[in-house]
């Protein structure tokens, strides 16, 4: 099954024709990902990488019966079309765009909130490398090679370090249903929690693991959800041990603020909600090789 | 990216936000001429810094003659304030507001933020003011009030009324707390500010409500839209080291450990950050060369973190994606041979081309350490770091 995406969902990219979109559509369709075209504005009607352009994200659901976005746009302009995927009636959108106005992903939270729940358009990112299925369809910029098809379920802020989990089960021959990267803004369109929601219904995922980092209150949340409402087990880890207090750590999330938000104090919380930490960073394949001999 | 007290100030009298009369002075001539302009008997000298609790490190001082505001700006004027919000380095004054004594009869605490948990904009207040947040939510949480505020219908009257009440504040100066708060609100809106905070905030012995103190915070990713906040940067109260790093493009942040580190997105970096601590080593910075990293940016990345004379060792940790092994390899083997780098270096390629990566580095003939895995590549960086700091002790003796 794998979560959000598989081999028949209809992708369309915004801000398909600039360098960027170009890059990463290219590499999506090699991997296999059904891109059925692209929004830019004002050239409608052209073809790029033998596929259609739309003006705007309505011509693309109407005549290319798109599902699914992923967007390139740069900052200034990203919240916008993230609008306009949602109000067009696409059902899953991943943002990539790193940058965006902290009142503007508010604003954009707000319009979604629009939408009754059935209908309302799934956002991951932004600030994310994406999602993949492995072996059935990419939506994101990541390295496809390093996923193995699987039934572990990964959700993490961080691109890179999502990458370093995938390989390091790779290495133990454990494959994956969905990577979902939720990224690394302070305000981002699902959280942890809405990942885990996902994972549990899905029939392919037995093992679920949650790559977080310093900053916000999302991974005990996540942690709360899964104790209460999940049957399949939660592998954790949570990254910047060493990061000092007020300083932000890259991501614009990535700052501890408040009580609770440092590396330590999570683990802490989620260790007593029943989450299997992985006590390093290196130790995220062999933590869930063990969850996965235990089932 | 955030701004002084006295720039706060004048952002929140545009707004209907009463402020005390001030100045400010680049010299102890300049605070005496103020304190002039100002007219009265008591002036306030404050330390323009980045920082809060500038009162408790004695960046505040009360002053009630001339001599007194000179011997006070002289005192400031180029000394290191230390507070738990600088760090240990501290942060050097070399601005002074002077402002008028204020007749306090009351201190309160309040202040906007962005909440992450609802994703709405935050009120929050306190009757008990003068104390840091942080002290109050630890000790008197039943003392704070907070209002959430939906972004798409903003801030209300009655909103600002509730607060104004929890705030003890008596029925002759609502009117002129709901107008505080709502300028406020909107400064915080229509500027893009993450922070906006008044402590204290005070009611005067005339039943005035003054911003006694004004930090703003500003969300760096909104700053190509607010080109009049960019100009308030003052890079003399930032990291010289970060400044550099942003100016190249890249993400750092400068900490009290030595081993060095180059590293490709910020969990990964943050993850082996951790590496090494667990270790046993401490890491001296934190350094994201983003998704890009040509020769050209390696090379600044290189140069950025070896300036830091404390480093002992570097590791460069790479997991690439868009980029390619072989590309990082190839910077990685010209800057350690421009650089003419004299610390080990421990590097772990993976991901895109990573065999081709490693024959490049191989084949460079350097005395480049490398690793297959994380936690092999911190071990190995941790290792590198004793025997460097083993042979200095032998050198020494």
């Amino acid at each position: 099954m794998a979560i959000l995406i598989n081999e028949n969902t209809r992708i369309v990219v915004q801000g398909f024709t600039g360098k960027i979109g170009t890059f990463h559509a290219q590499d999506m369709i090699k991997y296999g990902s059904n891109i059925v075209g692209g929004i830019t504005p004002g050239k409608g009607g052209q073809k790029h990488l033998s596929l259609p352009v739309f003006n705007t994200v309505k011509e693309a659901v109407h005549q290319a019966g798109a599902e699914a976005s992923i967007i390139f746009v740069p900052p200034a302009f990203a919240a916008d079309s993230i609008m306009e995927a949602a109000d067009a009636g696409i059902k899953y959108c991943v943002a990539i765009t790193d940058g965006i106005p902290t009142q503007d992903m508010m604003t954009v939270k707000n319009f979604l909130c629009r939408f009754p729940k059935e209908q309302r358009m799934i956002l991951t990112g932004p600030n994310c490398a994406g999602t993949i299925s492995p072996g059935r369809a990419m939506l994101g910029i990541m390295p496809g090679h390093i996923y193995i098809a699987g039934n572990v379920g990964v959700v993490g802020r961080s691109g890179t370090l999502g990458y370093e989990a995938a390989d390091q089960m790779k290495r133990l021959g454990i494959g994956i249903s969905t990577s979902v990267g939720i990224g690394g803004d302070p305000i981002n369109g699902s959280s942890h929690r809405d990942i885990l929601e996902k994972f549990e219904q899905d029939d392919e995922t037995k093992v679920v693991v949650m790559i977080g980092e310093i900053g916000g209150p999302q991974e005990v949340e996540a942690g709360i959800f899964a104790k209460e409402n999940m049957s399949k087990p939660v592998v954790a880890y949570i990254a910047g041990l060493t990061a000092p207090e007020g300083r932000r750590m890259g991501h614009a999330g990535a700052i501890i603020s408040s009580a609770g938000e440092s590396a330590a104090e999570k683990v802490a919380m989620l260790k007593d909600l029943g989450v299997t930490i992985s006590p390093t960073p290196a130790a995220m394949g062999a933590t869930v090789a063990a969850v996965l001999a235990g089932i | 990216m955030d701004i002084h007290e006295y720039q706060a100030k004048e952002i929140l009298s545009g707004y209907g936000v009463k402020i005390a009369e001030g100045g400010l002075a680049y010299s102890p001539s300049d605070a005496v001429q103020r304190a002039r302009d100002i007219g009265g008997h008591v002036w306030v000298v404050k330390a323009q810094v980045h920082s809060g609790a500038r009162g408790k490190a004695g960046g505040i001082k009360i002053c009630k003659t001339h001599d007194e505001v000179e011997a006070a700006a002289e005192f400031l004027l180029g000394k290191r304030l230390i507070t738990h919000q600088t760090g240990p380095a501290g942060k050097v004054c070399a601005r002074l507001y002077v402002e008028s004594g204020v007749d306090i009869v009351k201190e309160l605490y309040f202040c906007f933020l962005v909440d992450r948990s609802s994703e709405r904009i935050v009120m929050v207040g306190s009757a008990q003011g003068g104390m840091e947040i942080e002290e109050l939510a630890a000790n008197h949480p039943e003392a704070i009030t907070k209002i959430y505020v939906k972004p798409s219908v903003g801030l209300q009257d009655y909103q600002a009324r509730e607060m104004a009440f929890a705030l003890g504040l008596s029925a002759e100066i609502l009117s002129h707390a709901v107008k505080t708060i709502k300028g406020c609100y909107r400064a915080l809106r229509d500027l893009d500010a993450n922070m906006l905070e008044i402590n204290p905030l005070v009611v005067t012995g005339n039943g005035e409500l003054v911003a006694l103190d004004a930090k703003m915070g500003f969300d760096d990713n909104a700053l190509f839209r607010q080109q009049k906040i960019s100009e308030l940067r003052d890079k003399t109260q930032e990291d010289p080291r970060e400044m550099a790093a942003a100016d190249r493009g890249l993400s750092y942040v400068g900490l009290d450990g030595d081993i060095g580190c180059m590293i490709n997105g910020a969990g990964l970096a943050m993850a082996s950050m951790d590496m090494i601590k667990l270790a046993g080593g401490a890491p001296a910075n934190f350094l994201d060369v983003g998704g890009g990293a040509s020769a050209e940016r390696t090379e600044k990345a290189f140069r950025l973190v070896l300036a830091d004379k404390n480093v002992k060792a570097m590791l460069v940790n790479i997991f690439a994606g868009i980029n390619r092994c072989d590309w990082i390899a190839e910077g990685v083997v010209e800057a350690v041979k421009k650089i003419d780098m004299q610390i080990p270096l421990i590097v772990r390629l993976s991901g895109t081309n990573v065999e081709e990566g490693r024959r490049i580095i191989a084949e460079s003939g350097l005395p480049i350490i490398t690793a297959e895995t994380l936690a092999e590549a911190a071990e190995k960086a941790v290792q590198a770091r004793n025997e460097v700091v083993a042979r200095d002790m032998a050198k020494e003796i």
